[in-house]
This record gives C-alpha cells, structure tokens and sequence, in this order.
C-alpha cells in the first residue's frame, strides 16, 4: 500500500515507554502497518521468518531488530524508526521496558518531545510503569500520553480502564503531570490505534494517530534570556571563532556578552558560517553557530556566554535530583566528572539526602550509597565554580550527568544553589571584573610579549614543610629561563598593606586572605607568574588558599601541597610533595605542570588544538 | 527547510563534540550520498576546514566513476585522504562469489580494522544512518568498539541531553554517527539545498535505472527509475516503499546484524 504524503515541514521525537511485555514494540508495528509505512515486503518477510521458526506472528518482531530481541520477544535496545503523517515526520523511539535495560529506556526517553506510556489493561499499573513515568517527568518530557493497552483481554470493559485511569493520574498528579489524554486500545487488534474501535463505544476520545497529531513541537526558547555555553574556541584561520550551541535566548552581531564563571565580557564582532549568504548577523536557541568578538578575551570551553542582566548562578555546590544507572554504587566522598552543558569538572557527593521510592513517592530512605537504577536527592560539590541554572528556568543548564570512570553513569536536575563560603569573595570579584578598567595592553598582547600566561603557584601546607624554600627557587629557575616571575612574599604584606589588621583574630585573618587575592589578581593583571606561599596564614592555609583562588579566578591556579609525612591534601592540590624533598625535581614538576596546563608556550604540541592558548 | 537546520544543528554540535574530544579522529568516506553529506556537514562545523583526515576503504571493486569523483573532490576541499586496502586479501583472490558476508568481512571490516590499527584512531566518525536498516537504528551517536573492534549492542552506554560517551580504556575506539538522525528523503533535501556536488550514478543517465544506494559494483544492483534530477528522486522516494538497501547483496536475510556485530560499518 503506497501512501502519498505531504512534504514534511517538521520533525517531533516521540519514545514509546512502559512496563516490559505491556505491548510496546507490538503498538508501533500496528501503527506503521495501519497508516501504510512499511517498506514493501517487510510484513511478508517477518511473517515468512515467523512460519520457518514454526512461531506466531507479532507486529512487534518489525522492529526488533536483534535476533535476541526476537528470540526472547523483548526489546533491548532503543530504536529509532520514522513514519511521516499529514505533514509532520515523527522520529519514534521505541524504549524497552525491562528493568535491566532502563539506561537505554533513559536514552531513548531524554531526546524525545512526547511520550507515550502503555498501561497492560490485564496487569494494571505496574513498578516499572510508575518508574517511566517518573523518570519522563524528571528528563523533563512534558507531553504525555497514557495508553492502556490489550483492552481486548479484559473484555473492553470500561470500569477496567477507568480504574487504571483513577490510579496512574493520581500518580502523575504527585508528580505534577497532567496526561494529555488517557487512551483505551488493543495494539495487537488495532482498536484505537490508527482508526476507532468499534469494541468501545463508551470511549469518545482520540486515537493514538490522532493523538500523535495533536503533540504540539516544543517552541523554541529564543524568547528566554540568552544562554550560550562555549563548546570550543577554533583558529583555523585568521578568525578566532567561538563555537556552540545556543541553549536559550538568542544573540546578535553588536551585543555585548558576559562569559560565566570567568566573569569576561566582550560584544559579538560577527556571526560565522559557512555556505551562507548573505553572512548571518544574529542567531538563536538551538542553533550550532560560531562568533567573533570584537576583543581578544582568554576565554574556554564550559563557560556560558549570557547577558550582564540576567547572568546564570555560579556555585561549588547545589542540590540536585539524580538517576543512577552505573556498573557500581554511587558513593559518597568518590570523585566523579560532572558534566553540565560544555563544563567538564571533577565532582563528589557532599551529601545523599534521601533516596526516592518511584512506587511510592511518600516513601523515605535513607543510605550512603545509590544503587544502580535507584533516583535520589543529593547535594553534589564541584572542584571547581561552574556556571548553571536551576533546572525549572532553563532546561539545558539546569542538568548534568555523571561519568564514573570512562562511563556516563547517572544524569539528573539542579533543584537549588547551595551557598558556599566562597559567595561573597566571588560576588566581590564579579562586581570587580565587570567594573574593571582597562589600558591599551590586553592580556593577549602582554602574553605573547613574555612567552607565557600569567599564572598562580601557591605552596600550601603546614608550617616548616619547605615552601618558602621552594618558592625562591622556583622564582630563580623561572626567571633563568627567561620567564616573568615574581615572589609575592606574605611577610611584606603583613608588614605594610595588613599592618591595620595587627592583632590577627580570625577576622582578621579572612580579611588578610581577600587583600592576598587581591593583591596577586593585580599582578596576574600584568602578565606575571606569582609565585607564592600560605606562610603567612599559618595551620588556616586551606581556607586561605580557597579564598586567593577565587579571588583570582579564572587565572589559572596551581596549588602545590607540601607535607612532612605523606597526609590527605585539600582536595583542590594539583602536585604534592611529602616527606624529604629534591627541590630541584619539585621545581621542575611545577613547570611540567604549567606547560600542561597551557601557561607556558611550550605545552602546544603534538595536535595543533587550534585553541588560543599562548 | 527548517527541519534541515535542525538536523544539520545537531550534527554540527556532534561533530564539534568528537573534534573536542579525541586526538586521533579520521572520518570515513566512500563517495556516496551519506558520507558525501557528512563531510560537507564538517566542513560546516569548522568553518569550510575538515581538520581531521578522510579514510577511504578501497575494496578496488568499487564502481570507476567513484574513484574520479573522490580524487576531484579531494584536491579542489583540500582534503587529508587516506586510502587503506586489505592487499592480503585481495593477493589471497578475496571476491563476493567467496560468500557475500565473508567478502564484506575481509574487504570492508577487516581492511577498515587494519587502518584504525595502523593509525591509531580512537574516533571514527561514519555516516550510518537509523532508518538504513534495524541494526542502525539501535545505534547511539558515539558508539563504542572494543580491542577487536566488536560492537556489544547488549550494554550500550547511556546517551541523554547531547552528553556523550567520550572515555574509554586503551585499545578501544568510539564509532562516532553524526547523520543518525537523517532519513534518505533528508540527504537528497540538503543536497539540493545546499547545492553539494554529488556522483551522477545515482541519476537515471538514460536507461532507465539509477543507483539508490552504491557500494561495490559486483554487489550493487541499480533500480528501475527514470529520476535525472534531486527533485525527481525526492518525488519518487516520496512514493516507494522499497527499502532503500534492496539494492545490496550484503543485506540478505540477517547479515547486516551478523557484519555490525563484528565491526561493520
């Protein structure tokens, strides 16, 4: 049967989720033969595969593709197929409902703008129905349609599906999801799948053809204030283009642009593109693009471009909803690489405040692990600052995921911002940076006049562990190579700029800290390496070395512990040195480190990284 | 055309990904309509540049006309090619009457095997596409290979909110599909609309037949057809319901799942 279609002017992803064996491969093989989009032969192929197996034919073995699949009759893995219908190509992503498989239901689940949620009329509201639906509200799929399937088996019995209807509503209910519609059908029989079914009169609704129609495609966000994460910074000629992808707002050639959390700002010089004409001047959410901005700014991949009005929130530390779906248990105190929009940060669990019953939403755990396929509440803590929106005002920057070693193991929302002790220092930084005046010389300039970036060493540690040691030869053997370095030395501060603060309570010495950081963030402004020590702050130089940090922030900082007995270092250190040291060997491991992290030239090897990074 | 633009965004976004991610990325092509589409796609995201070399599989039983194609285009985008050939299969006498599958193996898997092995790739990007065939469209965007550059469908690893699998232990590589997404009708749609130059096989020269999918010439049968246009061959794809790979020996029965499984394309 060939079916002339309209030309489509829209794609919309649709993923068909539920219970395992509720009839989910066997609904999408009815709709696809009902509305005449197999391939030819298709039909007649399965059904002679089915007759040499001596086994019964299922619209479901259409689209399982695997021989397992069709072996054990379950789906494995997501698949993805299209129909084109009255103008619109829908992309169906067809999700298994085995518990075993709920990462693949998860990815099939996450693209999508719809979703339909099949119910076994015979079986009822099922653990694995209730955890879809879960799940579809926390990956944030607005559109949902409940549909009870095998209506046949139960009779078409109305109280049977006005039952089922009562319950799975009053769950989405707690879940604050209202059904678009709640769908009586036989998939195997075709009632209500394609055409109306002439079993249910009591039923006046749509069918599932009907309700694939009405799906609305998600609108897009270009009326949000504008989020544009960096994705990479390219030179492969002579323009210095930053790439990505506009998740939110939209940005035009002449706007002025602050970059989160480095606190830069630049206006948009042009917009780039290849195969365009004429050249684009603006763009918009969900638009892969490519910017020139009319000054060189240092700026990575992670930070998130907006305007200076409506910047995002920047934090160590915020409270999230997760799913979990590692090989092991997510633990408290392991290190994880969160992963928000372009920003890729080392992470740990700071707390595990419950674990969430999906079948009963009331329900309380507590623990200190999460087990694979389990949803909890936790407060997560970043190495480092990162950029991000709480997940109900902007979807793309308000989630994350987790890699546990080389897997992604668990994805979730952010619920709220923690505070961290760091918030007043990094408002006073912000408010700095973005009033901040300028000469002629930019950072650029003054970087490929020395040969390097400016940088921080900071040697923390107990007193007596040979910091202040390290840090005069580390100044001697840079500037033996030539390099600009400086020896920012505690005690002349403490003699001149702190001399108000004699006496030293703790206040005081929160306040020395903060004229610290500010102190190196003038001379990182002139292009130095500052050399330094947390001497002067005595056994506070974690809290110390916090604070200079972020004052100096997004200069790179490289911390270097050093100890008298191997110990735990602060949980930010790059290199630690304990026991008895070859200060020599120290010093060298420090400038291995700065050309690893790009401050020194020649750190730019092997692959050209067409970053700007001198 | 704005659903092109939003296959062509996210596409973009995948390939920037892959370029960001791995240090020794190549990209395969073989002349046809998909991979042709997928270059002109990085040469999108990087700004007309295609800052990664272009491996060509060469069976040597490939239609002539691709191989002038290939090399035209090559020197006019300044591309980086590389051709690899399985020469120990081709001197042992290796040919489809040897079994389809078992060629297939040798030439394409094998000869492809041998050049990420000699090179050292860790990412491959390929144009496969969901809607080609069932094993496809189980695929991810980045899709892991292990030491012996098997695909193990039954523990893909998550894919959600355009974050992907970039990590892996030594050895292995990642399969990389930008043009997942991409249905046959789209391909022709973003030819014509980006006016990218393509290999006339696919257009009926006048015998009434034209190639809807190419690959080697023992193994790849033209269709009945009299599109001479990108138009025409819209209008008729509009119209069939013949499988796009009828055409393609290989496809018989259950060898597509039995080849991916062991590192085809």
């Amino acid at each position: 049967m060939a079916t002339v279609q309209a030309r489509p002017t829209e794609n919309l992803n649709t993923v068909i989720v539920g219970h395992v064996d509720h009839g989910k491969s066997t609904l999408l093989g009815r709709l696809y033969a009902d509305t005449g989009s197999l391939p030819d032969g298709k039909l007649e192929k399965v059904q002679a595969i089915c007759r040499q197996q001596g086994k019964e034919f299922e619209y479901a073995f259409l689209f399982d593709a695997f021989l397992e699949e069709q072996e054990q009759g379950i789906t494995i893995d997501t698949a993805r197929t299209f129909f084109t219908w009255k103008g619109r190509q829908y992309i169906i992503i067809d999700a298994p409902g085995h518990k075993e498989f709920l990462k693949n239901m998860i990815s099939g689940a996450a693209r999508a703008e719809a979703a339909l949620l099949l119910i076994d009329a015979l079986e009822g509201v099922k653990e694995q129905s209730k955890k879809h639906g879960y799940l579809l509200s926390l990956l944030g799929v607005k559109q949902v349609a409940v549909v009870v399937n095998k209506m046949d088996l139960v009779g078409y019995r109305q109280d049977v599906f006005d039952g089922i209807e009562k319950e799975y509503r009053d769950f989405l209910g707690q879940l604050k999801v209202v059904p678009e519609r709640v769908i009586p059908v036989s998939a195997k029989l075709g009632d209500n799948i394609a055409s109306r079914s002439t079993h249910m009169a009591w039923y006046q609704g749509q069918t599932v053809l009907e309700t694939l129609e009405a799906f609305r495609k998600e609108t897009a966000r270009g009326e949000q204030p504008l989020r544009f994460p960096v994705q990479d910074v390219y030179k492969f000629d002579a323009r210095r283009i930053i790439a990505g992808r506009l998740t939110a707002g939209r940005l035009k050639v002449g706007d002025r642009l602050v970059f989160s959390p480095s606190n830069k700002s630049a206006n948009v010089k042009s917009v780039e593109a290849f195969n365009v004409e004429p050249s684009p001047t603006e763009a918009t959410a969900g638009q892969s693009v490519g910017i020139t901005l009319d000054e060189q700014i240092f700026i990575e991949r992670g930070e998130i471009a907006s305007r200076q009005e409506s910047i995002p929130l920047v934090s160590t530390s915020f409270r999230v909803n997760l799913f979990w779906l590692g090989r092991r248990p997510l633990e408290r105190g392991r290190k994880y690489q969160l992963r928000l929009a372009t920003h890729e940060v080392d992470c740990e669990v700071a707390t595990i405040n419950r674990i969430v019953d999906t079948a009963d939403l009331d329900q309380r755990q507590g623990g200190n692990v999460v087990e694979r396929n389990q949803v909890a509440e936790l407060t997560l803590r970043t190495k480092s600052p990162i950029a991000f929106d709480p997940y109900h005002a902007f979807e793309s920057t308000g989630r994350f995921v987790l890699v546990d070693e080389y897997d992604i193991a668990g994805g979730g929302i952010i619920t709220e911002l923690v505070h961290d002790e760091q918030e007043f220092l990094r408002d006073e930084a912000r408010r700095r940076d973005f009033a901040w005046v300028k000469g002629e010389v930019g950072a650029e300039q003054r970087a490929q006049h020395y040969g390097h970036r400016a940088a921080v060493v900071l040697l923390t540690g107990a007193p007596q562990t040979g910091k202040s040691f390290l840090a005069r030869k580390l100044e001697s053997v840079l500037v033996a190579e030539g390099r600009h370095a400086y020896l920012l030395e505690g005690e002349n501060l403490r003699r001149g700029l702190d001399a108000d603060l004699a006496g030293s309570d703790l206040a005081g010495t929160d306040e020395m800290a903060r004229r610290y950081g500010e102190v190196a963030r003038l001379l990182i402004d002139t292009g130095l390496i500052v050399v330094s020590t947390t001497k002067a702050f005595g056994s506070a130089y974690a809290q110390a070395a916090q604070a200079i940090r972020t004052l100096v922030h997004p200069a790179p900082v490289i911390t270097v512990h050093m100890s008298k007995v191997a110990e735990e270092p602060p949980s930010d250190t790059d290199l630690q040195f304990a026991g008895p040291k070859d200060f020599d060997e120290a010093a060298r491991r420090i400038i291995e480190e700065l050309k690893k992290r790009g401050v020194l030239a020649q750190a730019i090897g092997g692959k050209p990284t067409f970053q700007y990074s001198i | 055309m704005k659903h092109l633009r939003q296959l062509e965004d996210q596409s973009v976004y995948i390939f920037r990904e892959a370029y960001k991610h791995f240090d020794n990325l190549a990209m395969l092509w073989s002349m046809g309509k998909d991979s042709t589409v997928l270059l002109w796609l990085a040469r999108k995201a990087f700004f007309g540049h295609v800052p990664f070399p272009l491996l060509h599989v060469d069976t040597s039983y490939k239609i002539p006309a691709m191989i002038e194609y290939r090399d035209r285009l090559a020197r006019e985008w300044r591309l980086n090619l590389v051709v690899g050939q399985n020469k120990e299969a081709l001197a042992a006498g290796m040919n489809h009457t040897m079994g389809r599958v078992t060629c297939c193996t040798a030439l394409k898997t094998n000869g492809l095997k041998q050049l990420i092995e000699q090179k050292g790739y860790t990412g491959i990007i390929l144009g496969v596409r969901a809607d080609e065939e069932g094993t496809r469209a189980k695929e991810r965007y980045f899709s892991p290979r292990d030491k012996h550059g098997d695909w193990d469908f039954r523990d893909q690893p998550p894919e959600l909110w355009d974050q992907f699998k970039t990590a892996f232990p030594p050895g292995t590589h990642i399969r990389i599909h930008p043009l997942l997404d991409w249905t046959e009708i789209n391909i022709w749609e973003y030819i014509k609309y980006e006016n990218i130059p393509f290999i006339d096989l696919y257009l009926d020269r006048g015998d009434g037949t034209r190639y809807r999918s190419l690959g080697c010439a023992p193994c790849t049968t033209p269709i009945k057809s009299t599109a001479k246009t990108v138009d025409a061959i819209i209008e008729e794809l509009r119209h069939t319901t013949v499988a796009e790979r009828s055409g393609r020996a290989q496809d018989e029965g259950r060898g597509m799942e039995l080849l991916r499984k062991d590192g085809y394309m």
